[in-house]
C-alpha cells in the first residue's frame, strides 16, 4: 500500500539522509529511529507531503503522492499541539472534523475524549489543561478521524505511563483493524512487531 | 463547501473568545478618523474635501493592523499544517479564513463609516457612496492582504515587511475608493469608480485565495 523508494533530503548544504526506502502493508508499522538531528521529523514531513523531497518517490495504493486520496487516508500528528487554546476539547474535535469535511456527532467526540481520560475536562478551555492533557486532546483525533495510515511524530512525548500504554493499545487496535502506522520515538514502543528504519 | 463554512465559523468563534484583538482595529479606525476634525478645526469646506481620503486611509491601516494575525496563530500551533494535510482543499479553507477576516475587520468599518462621515459634513448621498465604496473595497483589502500575510508568515519582523509589501498593492483600491466619493461630491457620478472597484474585487476573489494558498505551502515547507 505504502511504497517509499530512494528518498533523499538535505537541509542547506548538509545531506540528512539519502536512498531511504521501505514499504508497509496492511497491519504493519514502521519505527523510525535515529539520533537527534538525524532527520526523523524531516522524513515524516516528506512522507506526508508537507515538504518536497530532493529525490525519491512515495506511492500510496500505487499512485504517486500527495493526492487527495492519500490525504483522506492519512492522519499526521507532529510536534505541535495543533489544538486551539481558546476552545474546549469538544469544540476542537468537532471543528477539526468539520474542516476535514467529516461528519462527527457529539457522542462520538465525547466517547473519544473519555477513552483518552479527559472525562470532565471536555468543556474547559484547552489552555487550562496540562501539556500531557493537551496531547491527549490531539490524540483523540485518532479515534474521531477515520484514516488508514497514522503518521505520528514523537507522539509518546509528554504522556504519562497510563497514556503511553493507552496509545500503544490504540495503535495495536488500529493495526489489527487493517491500519498502518509510521512512528518516531527514542523509547522502545509498547506495540508488538513492527519494522525498524534507522536514519 | 461545508469545510469553507466550518472555517468561517471556527475563526469567528476564536475571535469571540478573544475580542480585544478584533476591537483594536475598529477602535483604531474610529479614533484616527475622529482626530482629523478635532485637529483641523470646524472648516466644513476643507473637511468635506479631505473626508474620503482620510476615511479610506484609516480603513486601509485598520485592515493592515489585523493582517499579521491572519495565519500566524494557526502557523505557530500547528493547525495550519493540519489544514494543509486535510482532505478538504486548502484553497477553500484559506478562502474561509479570508472571509472571516473581512467579517471581523472589514465589515465593522463599512458599518461605522456613515456615522464617522458625519463628522466631515458629508451629506446623505455622499455617505451612501462612501459606504458602497468601502463595501466593495474592504474585501479587496482583505484578499490582497492575505497574500502578503502568507508571504511574510514566519519571517522575523514580518509586520513591517507586510506593510511594505501590501500598502503599494492597496493604492488602486485607495485611488478608486476615495475617488468615487470625490467624484460624487464634484457632481461627476461615482459609477465608473465603483465599477472599477467591483472589477478588481472580482479578480481578487478569483486569484487571491489561490496565490495565498501557494504562499502558505511554501511557508510550511
Amino acid at each position: 500500500m505504502l511504497n517509499v523508494s530512494g528518498l533523499a533530503c538535505s537541509r542547506g548544504e548538509r545531506r540528512l539522509f539519502s536512498d531511504v526506502g521501505f514499504s508497509l502493508d496492511v497491519g504493519e508499522w514502521l519505527h523510525v529511529q535515529g539520533e537527534n538531528g538525524s532527520g526523523k521529523t524531516s522524513m515524516m514531513r516528506l512522507l506526508v507531503g508537507l515538504s518536497p523531497a530532493d529525490a525519491g518517490e512515495i506511492r500510496w495504493r500505487n499512485e504517486p503522492t500527495p493526492s487527495t486520496e492519500f490525504r483522506r487516508d492519512l492522519i499526521y500528528l507532529g510536534h505541535h499541539a495543533a489544538v486551539k487554546e481558546d476552545l474546549t476539547p469538544l469544540e476542537n474535535l468537532s471543528l477539526a472534523a468539520a474542516l476535514d469535511g467529516i461528519a462527527l456527532d457529539e457522542r462520538a467526540a465525547l466517547a473519544a475524549l473519555v477513552r483518552l481520560g479527559l472525562r470532565g475536562r471536555e468543556e474547559l478551555p484547552v489552555r487550562v489543561l496540562s501539556a500531557g492533557q493537551k496531547r491527549r486532546v490531539l490524540l483523540a483525533r485518532l479515534l474521531t478521524r477515520p484514516a488508514v495510515l497514522w503518521v505520528l511524530d514523537e507522539a509518546f512525548n509528554a504522556l504519562d505511563v497510563a497514556a503511553v500504554k493507552l496509545l500503544g493499545e490504540l495503535i495495536a487496535e488500529h493495526l489489527s483493524a487493517g491500519g498502518m502506522a509510521v512512528l518516531t520515538s527514542h523509547q522502545p514502543l509498547p506495540v508488538p512487531g513492527g519494522k525498524a528504519l534507522v536514519l | 463547501m461545508n469545510a469553507f463554512f466550518a472555517t468561517v465559523r471556527r475563526d469567528l468563534l476564536l475571535a469571540l473568545r478573544r475580542k480585544s484583538e478584533v476591537l483594536t482595529a475598529v477602535f483604531f479606525f474610529v479614533i484616527v478618523t475622529s482626530l482629523f476634525p478635532l485637529g483641523i478645526g470646524p472648516e466644513p469646506v476643507l473637511l468635506k474635501k479631505i473626508a474620503p481620503g482620510i476615511l479610506w486611509v484609516a480603513a486601509l491601516l485598520a485592515t493592515l493592523l489585523g493582517l499579521p494575525r491572519l495565519f500566524a496563530a494557526d502557523h505557530v500551533d500547528g493547525t495550519l499544517e493540519q489544514m494543509a494535510l486535510s482532505p478538504s482543499s486548502l484553497g477553500l479553507l484559506v478562502a474561509g479564513k479570508i472571509l472571516a477576516h473581512w467579517l471581523l475587520c472589514g465589515l465593522p468599518l463599512v458599518l461605522l463609516a456613515p456615522v464617522l462621515g458625519l463628522q466631515f459634513d458629508l451629506d446623505a448621498p455622499a455617505l451612501g457612496i462612501l459606504t458602497l465604496a468601502l463595501l466593495l473595497g474592504t474585501p479587496l483589502l482583505s484578499l490582497i492582504g492575505a497574500i502578503g500575510a502568507a508571504l511574510t508568515l514566519g519571517v522575523r519582523g514580518g509586520g513591517v515587511l507586510l506593510a511594505l509589501l501590501v500598502l503599494p498593492l492597496y493604492i488602486p483600491a485607495l485611488i478608486f475608493g476615495a475617488g468615487a466619493v470625490e467624484a460624487h461630491i464634484a457632481g461627476l457620478g461615482a459609477g465608473g469608480h465603483l465599477s472599477l472597484l467591483a472589477a478588481m474585487l472580482a479578480l481578487a476573489v478569483f486569484f487571491a485565495p489561490w496565490a495565498t494558498t501557494a504562499a502558505l505551502r511554501i511557508a510550511l515547507e
